[in-house]
């Protein structure tokens, strides 16, 4: 029982981390129709950014674990928001218009080109760094001695989470900008007639995605310590498996898709095999498309004839 | 109610305005590139970090470098403005009917020139090892390319796991040969088949999912079949791989230096380059199979239900069409060839490991299935030769390779979102055999 | 019922969550007789339509088509594409939808899939080009020819069907679910965006289909000179019921279905009529 609730902690916070990377790949497919296969690697720009700050506010004798903190999650969200801007600008905004696999094409190409971008710019090797946020709590121990423990990181990562959430849905369902989301969400066409401002509610969709991403960068680098040039592309498939699971487009489905996509991973690892975690996540999104072909909370299809 | 006629005269205006103005405007709008540029790069590229050698993270600053690069994206931008403002106007313009007529005429030369270059290139190139081992890779890529072009091009289905048929190939043949030691000849069949037949194991949950829920499922697929490749270690020796795989022989003889090999038969002296024109010979006829079949298959009325179901799945089943036969077959038949694919490349290698069926090459060969232009056989053989040498050509940039590889990327399906061949050729016809334009071509929603 | 009849709708019900889109429909259609389904928008007609075609599967009620041969079906035991294949029913769309990307040749190629597979020997024959399959294909084509003929789009075989003009494109639709040598053909709203003269040449296409095959022809139709010159019988639907049925003639003249068009009252009616001097 102490053990599945530790394991319960470990995938929420693992989930969180996922459904942060998720939303970015609902909102882009929200609005513009396609599948954003740069994002996961936005994520890794995000924690290398991240990596960056932190050494060299460390190297200016910064201590203040909150500062740090603070500047970090600032810089990396601003600097990484204007990669996704690039991106954006660069290799898709031409193909707009376009079929639907020049688009994902041209993502791909991107998701190189970032990532051998950190490789080249970076080195390969993977970059370790020491715990920055340390200590934690001890919510339970049990007779056999097994201790169910929350740590400071972990709290970090969850409240961080679900205040950049209750951020983002208020910004989605009470500002300009996100009613111009949403009104592009449903017909571009109408929408620009009626004076949204189509080009800049794209830009900003992929600059408020790139900005969350960076956050769960962040996290990742805080909670697991290490960033790498490839880790996007194993987080970034995992997250967009997890807003497809949530039903893509949804955005409390990103949320959801998350968190049940870490809990999966960690309740199988923690049970059954380290080896095949992967292969359980990506079972169960099948299975599940198999029963609900639009997702846990897509909207379903109505088929006109 | 506008008049059409200010507005033309406003436009006019405008366009006169920005030639006016181009200096500053280039200025402008390269300055702001060169600003975005030193954000995006002032960390990545003007700070380095490594681990130091007490494991340590350390860094030290690359600023030179950093003003270098924001340098170049600001003459570059400039000299992009400029050529586009020298050349943006002109891309409408339509070619003089004459010259239409013979390039159109030159492109239906490009497949049998192609063809029959690709036939003596072993006798061109004898001498030449690198050319005929790049030759051999590349036509694995046309056949997978084609391959896949049945399931994406023709039925519209998006498929991000085509490597996993691949690997499905592969595998059947190294464990069937390596193990029971079964012949090429047996294995091939067989590891087409087994393909096959995963082929229609995918085909089944993703029946009912459209567009982006299919890739993922396809994705997902793939990376189930490398990671159980990876950590089945009683079979599949893991991370380790098969080795040994027994190289492929012409009809039971060994191209092999013994005594019972092809050249002491012959009685020719015996060179190792005899195997590779062998596998090249063995590599460009399974091409042509998997062309001529997709050929036929297309003029067949599962051909056209393929095509008529990317078109529009509703009006399918509206004429008694079976969605389901005809996407289960669709998935079977491009996997059948990615299994004979990868039976080649295990024979090829004669090792194979996990590492050689990853994502990566699900998207190069849907790069170069979109990049040929969905549908289209030459293009295809076009975007593998384009891509694959391209890599090659690349080579010399070492770690700079997929850096090149993915603007490359991304540049031709801006050029040409469509691919190089864009228009479709009609399956029968009365009287003119008319290609279709791309416009008009759905790319299917499945 | 009697054998003459080639469809029996017989309490039809159609729900999409709370809202019933056809509440205890029953109305019958004649072998060899073109019956028009008409009524105001949101009526149900397409819903109709969608359940006697497959694409949706009725909550309630009974479909029965009987073949002239006697063979009878329970359409609504049938799913989609079987609908077509074995009950031999085909439909054309509201909003047109052909193969854009072939050519109108290869549409009608498509159409007869079903006996070409077999022909082809489940495609295995085919592959290599056996006699038989070439004569089959032969045969294919020429029924497609016939049918291009027929609507008059011969001359176009070989362009895309998207390139096609609107009125080219609803004939070429039709064309299409008549090589499928369906017993009952659904056209819903085929007159629609066509001008007078395409309009009165889709009215002999039908007479003539209707004429020269026996093809029984199940109508949808708001252009009441389509309905009014070819249909045999008209049923009228209002709020996913039947309000009336009978001869073009009788119907044109219930009150029922002027107040279900001009949406008045009943006792409003009355009034319409002696304005209007009926």
């Amino acid at each position: 029982m102490d053990y599945l609730a530790q394991q319960l902690i470990n995938g929420l916070v693992l989930g969180s981390i996922y459904g942060l990377i998720a939303i970015g790949y609902t909102m882009v497919y929200g609005i513009v129709g396609m599948i954003n296969f740069a994002h996961g690697d936005i994520f890794m720009i995000g924690g290398f950014i991240a990596l960056i700050t932190f050494l060299v506010l460390v190297s200016f004798g910064l201590t203040m674990v909150p500062v740090i903190l603070l500047v970090v999650l600032l810089v990396s969200m601003a600097v990484t928001a204007l990669y996704g801007w690039t991106v954006e600008r660069i290799a898709y905004r031409p193909l707009r218009q376009s079929f639907r696999l020049a688009p994902m094409l041209s993502a791909i190409g991107m998701s190189f080109v970032l990532m051998n971008f950190a490789q080249i710019s970076q080195g390969a090797r993977v970059k370790p760094v020491p715990p920055i946020v340390t200590g934690g709590y001890t919510l339970h121990e049990g007779a056999d001695g097994f201790v169910v423990q929350i740590s400071n990181v972990q709290i970090l990562v969850v409240i961080t989470t679900v205040l950049l959430l209750a951020l983002f849905t208020w910004m989605v369902s009470r500002t300009r900008l996100g009613r111009d989301m949403r009104a592009c969400e449903q017909d571009q066409t109408m929408a620009a007639l009626l004076g949204v401002d189509v080009d800049r509610t794209i830009s900003m969709t992929f600059v408020i995605g790139a900005a969350l991403a960076s956050v769960a960068g962040m996290m990742y680098l805080l909670y697991y310590g290490l960033v790498d040039f490839f880790m996007g592309f194993l987080a970034g498939i995992k997250a967009f498996t997890a807003a497809v699971l949530g039903g893509i487009g949804s955005l409390p489905g990103a949320m959801l898709g998350g968190l049940l996509i870490g809990l999966i991973e960690t309740l199988w690892s923690a049970y059954f095999s380290v080896e095949y975690k992967d292969v359980a996540a990506f079972s169960i999104l099948i299975i599940v498309l198999i029963f609900m072909p639009t997702g846990l909370l897509g909207r379903p299809e109505v088929e006109k004839v | 109610m506008v008049s059409p006629v200010p507005a033309a005269v406003a436009s006019a205006a405008n366009a006169t305005g920005v030639a006016k103005a181009g200096i500053a405007f280039i200025l402008k709008k390269s300055l702001i590139s060169a600003l975005v540029a030193l954000v995006l790069f002032s960390l990545m590229i003007g700070v380095r970090t490594d681990v130091g050698t007490a494991g340590q993270l350390v860094y030290w600053t690359r600023f030179g470098e950093l003003a270098a690069i924001v340098g170049a994206v600001f003459v570059g931008s400039i000299l992009v403005e400029l050529l586009r403002g020298w050349f943006g106007p002109r891309e409408g313009v339509q070619l003089p009917q004459g010259v239409q007529r013979g390039l159109s005429w030159a492109g239906r030369l490009i497949g049998p020139a192609a063809l029959v270059f690709a036939l003596l290139l072993p006798v061109i190139f004898y001498d030449q090892r690198y050319i005929l081992d790049l030759a051999i890779l590349v036509l694995t890529y046309i056949m997978l390319g084609w391959g896949l072009n049945v399931v994406v091009g023709l039925a519209g289905l998006l498929d991000l796991g085509y490597v996993a048929f691949y690997a499905v190939g592969a595998y059947s043949y190294a464990l069937l040969a390596t193990n029971f030691g079964l012949s090429f000849w047996i294995c091939l069949p067989l590891a087409g088949i087994l393909a096959a037949f995963w082929g229609i194991l995918l085909g089944f949950p993703v029946l009912r999912l459209r567009g982006d829920y299919l890739a993922i499922v396809t994705l997902a697929f793939g990376e189930i079949i490398r990671l159980v490749l990876l950590n089945w270690q009683d079979l599949t020796g893991g991370p380790n791989g098969i080795s040994g795989i027994p190289r492929p022989t012409l009809f039971g003889i060994p191209l092999s230096s013994g005594e019972d090999g092809l050249a002491a038969l012959l009685g020719i002296e015996f060179s190792p380059t005899h195997r590779i024109v062998f596998l090249f010979y063995l590599i460009l006829a399974l091409a042509l199979i998997t062309n001529w079949v997709t050929i036929r298959l297309r003029r067949l009325p599962i051909g056209r239900a393929w095509e008529a179901m990317r078109e529009d799945e509703v009006a399918c089943r509206a004429l008694g069409i079976n969605i389901t036969t005809t996407k289960l077959t669709a998935f079977a038949t491009g996997a059948m060839f990615g299994g004979f694919a990868g039976a080649f490349f295990a024979t090829r290698q004669g090792f194979i490991s996990p590492e050689s069926f990853t994502f990566h090459e699900s998207a190069l060969v849907l790069a170069i299935v979109v990049l040929g232009g969905m549908g289209s056989q030459l293009g295809v053989a076009i975007a593998a030769v384009t891509l694959i040498g391209g890599f090659e050509l690349f080579r010399g940039l070492d770690q700079y390779r997929m850096l090149v590889f993915g603007m490359a990327m991304v540049l031709l399906m801006i050029w040409r979102p469509r691919g190089l061949v864009g228009h479709r050729a009609p399956t029968v016809f009365l009287e003119h055999n008319r290609a279709i334009a791309a416009d008009m071509v759905k790319e299917g929603r499945g | 019922m009697s054998n003459d009849h080639i469809l029996v709708v017989d309490q039809l019900m159609m729900r999409f969550g709370g809202i019933i889109a056809v509440g205890g429909l029953s109305f019958t259609a004649k072998h060899g007789e073109i019956t028009a389904l008409i009524g105001p928008n949101g009526a149900g007609k397409t819903t109709v339509f969608n359940c006697i075609t497959g694409f949706y599967r009725p909550s309630g009620g009974e479909l029965r088509l009987t073949h002239p041969g006697g063979a009878t079906f329970q359409l609504e035991k049938l799913n989609d594409f079987r609908i077509c294949k074995i009950a031999k029913v085909a439909r054309t769309f509201q909003n047109i939808r052909l193969f854009p990307g072939m050519t109108a040749l290869e549409n009608l190629m498509v159409a007869q899939h079903n006996a070409l597979m077999r022909a082809s020997g489940m495609t295995f024959l085919g592959l290599f080009g056996v006699p038989s399959w070439r004569a089959a294909e032969q045969r294919a084509i020429d029924r497609a020819k016939f049918w291009l003929d027929r609507v008059g789009l011969i001359a176009r075989a070989d362009d895309a069907a998207g390139n096609l003009p609107y009125g080219d494109q609803r004939r070429l639709e039709i064309a299409r679910a008549m090589c499928t040598e369906p017993a009952l053909l659904c056209l819903d709203e085929p007159a629609a965006g066509l001008n007078a003269r395409e309009s009165a040449g889709l009215n002999e296409l039908l007479l003539s289909i209707r004429a020269e095959h026996g093809t029984s022809v199940l109508l949808i139709e708001h252009d009441m000179s389509v309905v009014m010159e070819i249909s045999d019988h008209v049923i009228v639907l209002d709020h996913g019921t039947k309000i009336a049925d009978g001869t073009p003639r009788a119907v044109r003249d219930d009150p029922k279905v002027i107040a279900a068009y001009l949406g008045v009252e009943d006792d409003e009616v009355a009034a319409v009529e002696r304005e209007l001097g009926q």
